[in-house]
């Protein structure tokens, strides 16, 4: 078991380096010199000498490179350049706000994603399961940026239901911010999710064992609830838990449009503002978290299905 | 033929593909310059109320008294091409590393899944939004932003059914008659698993579309011209004003495509691979 894991955390290191590598060729080489980016073409050359030399511009490029995976390594991305905060310091501020976002959002919206396909999948065929898949593909449809709108025009603003943006660090006061972010969340991901869900559910009910279930008598209920619902299960958490490590990322419009001060908060303020430092900071540590995410997942799995082989 | 009876038999499937075909004919024609041209002429005063009195006030008009109707089709000409462009430029790039990973196996197999595997560790909205940053604001960082990465998800499966194909005795009667590898990639097991690509395209079509919204949304996307994304944009500031229609009118196009791509791709896959259901 712990070779397992030694060896899935050590196969993790050529996709780190991968990515790495092109962030690093992204930022530093394919866009050309990373100061005009920051203070635009005409700025005066002492500034973008100043500028070049603090962030080591002016070093070689594998010097560059070199100093970008001891940033990594060491996790300090230096100083953000329109608010001169250390970047580590407003990443570990931020990842709280997300993560209070994203994880009742997540989970609520997922049991209620499950809730309704079961519903659907034992109606197959009625009225009931047409409903509700032709409301699916309606959601699915709408673009995310219409829900966001329209909920914080009319429910926040015309209706004064919900706050229309901001955000609390205390916890109970928080909870009335992010009532109607998480509503939206849920809106937006619940079409996908109830649509992949039942056809993972119906699936199941072709196989062999459903049809021998239902050949030694057993009633509908029975078959579905007990037999079905068991087997479908697997491909249903599967699909869950593959989300898991993408909540880090919480969602960036919606923490945008409700000021909720989290990772996608910053990373957007940062291409508002231009923030090359930044920018490349939270696509680095995103990725990072993301392959972390995975990995643990993946040895969580191995730990939990005797079926996955440990080779 | 029996997939394209298949597909004709699927009445729903047939008429979101006469909708795609109508949103490109109209960008077509918005390209040409035959229909709502030009956008940016004045056709009355600043945010007017959408009317029946003529065809450019019907969805009434934005902040400098342009018409938002003609937006809505400029806009469809810009989705339609950044659909397009993306689309021609990742689906090479899919089907020929996917190709060489599943039929040559080993080193070459390695190194495609590596090279996947890390691009599509660094989460897709995070690379758009460096990539066109770092590419500059702009239709073409986009263009290309969404070429270079939407490839992943065509290379892998194309991988997979290249392992399941390469051995397959239609490929091995080729082999013993002296094909040559390029022959047996593109000639014999290519045209074998085509229809993946052409499942592959409408979903692509859509996430392109998507992307492009959220990135003008963002400021990175198109400059000084009416994209979908641009006019919702605008909307955030013109809502708490009333101003509802720009927001309407971009939101309603963009569902109707949408809703129209997600049937299709739903229908083409079932008339195409019916072992799939």
């Amino acid at each position: 078991m712990w070779i397992y894991i030694i060896r899935k955390m050590f196969s993790t290191v050529p996709i780190i380096f991968g990515v790495a590598l092109i962030i690093f060729v992204l930022f530093n080489m394919v866009g050309g010199d990373p100061t005009y980016q920051m203070l635009g073409k005409h700025a005066n050359p002492k500034l973008i000498a100043e500028i070049r030399h603090e962030y080591g511009f002016d070093q070689p490029k594998y010097i560059q490179f070199f100093e970008y995976l001891k940033q990594i390594a060491t996790f300090d991305y230096g100083r953000s350049y329109a608010t001169r905060q250390r970047i580590s310091e407003m990443i570990s501020n931020g990842i709280a706000p997300s993560l209070s976002l994203a994880i009742p959002a997540f989970f609520l919206g997922t049991l209620l994603a499950i809730s309704i396909s079961l519903l659907v999948a034992y109606y197959r065929g009625k009225w009931i399961d047409k409903v509700f898949v032709f409301g699916c593909v309606f959601g699915m449809s709408l673009p995310s940026l219409a829900y966001i709108l329209f909920g914080q025009y009319f429910l926040a603003y015309k209706k004064g239901w919900f706050p229309i943006s901001g955000y609390e660090t205390t916890w109970p006061d928080r909870l009335e911010y992010l009532l109607m972010p998480m509503f939206i969340w849920i809106a937006v991901s619940l079409g996908y999710d109830v649509r992949f869900f039942r056809t993972a559910i119906l699936e199941e009910t072709n196989q062999d064992y459903v049809r021998t279930a239902r050949a030694k008598g057993l009633n509908e209920p029975r078959v579905f609830f007990k037999h079905v619902l068991k087997n479908s299960m697997v491909p249903i958490i599967t699909n869950v838990v593959i989300e898991i490590p993408l909540l880090i990322l919480g969602s960036f419009l919606l923490e945008s449009f409700f000021g909720i001060p989290g990772l996608g908060s910053i990373t957007i303020d940062a291409v508002h503002n231009s923030d090359f430092p930044v920018i490349k900071a939270m696509s680095t540590l995103i990725s990072l978290l993301f392959i972390l995410g995975n990995m643990v997942t993946d040895i969580l799995y191995t730990l939990v299905d005797p079926r996955v082989s440990l080779e | 033929m029996d997939s394209y009876d298949r597909l004709k038999k699927d009445k729903t499937g047939i008429y979101c593909l006469y909708i795609v075909v109508f949103y490109l004919l109209v960008a077509v024609l918005a390209k040409i310059g035959w229909i709502a041209t030009p956008w940016d002429k004045t056709v009355g005063k600043g945010y007017e109320p959408p009317s029946f009195i003529s065809l450019e006030l019907w969805l009434g008009t934005d902040i400098f008294g342009r018409s938002v109707f003609y937006k809505v089709i400029h806009g469809t000409r810009i989705a339609m091409s950044v659909g397009l462009v993306s689309a021609l430029m990742s689906t090479p790039i899919g089907i020929v590393l996917g190709a060489l990973a599943g039929y040559f196996g080993g080193w070459v197999d390695e190194l495609v899944v590596w090279f996947y595997t890390t691009v599509s560790s660094i989460p897709n909205i995070i690379l758009l939004i460096a990539i066109t940053y770092v590419l500059g604001k702009g239709l073409t960082s986009i263009y290309f932003a969404l070429g270079v990465t939407a490839w992943i998800g065509l290379a892998r499966v194309i991988r997979g059914e290249f392992i399941k194909h390469k051995t397959r005795e239609y490929v091995l009667a080729a082999e013993s008659l002296g094909a040559s590898h390029f022959s047996k990639i593109f000639k014999h097991i290519l045209p074998n698993v085509f229809h993946f690509v052409i499942i592959n395209l409408s979903i692509q079509f859509m996430s392109a579309i998507k992307a492009e919204v959220i990135l003008s949304f963002l400021g990175l996307g198109v400059q000084g011209q009416p994209s979908w994304g641009v006019m919702i944009d605008d909307a955030k500031m013109e809502l708490a004003r009333g101003v509802w229609w720009q927001l309407a009118g971009a939101s309603i196009a963009m569902f109707f495509v949408i809703l129209a791509l997600n049937i299709l791709g739903d229908a083409l896959r079932d008339s195409l691979d019916p072992k799939i259901k």
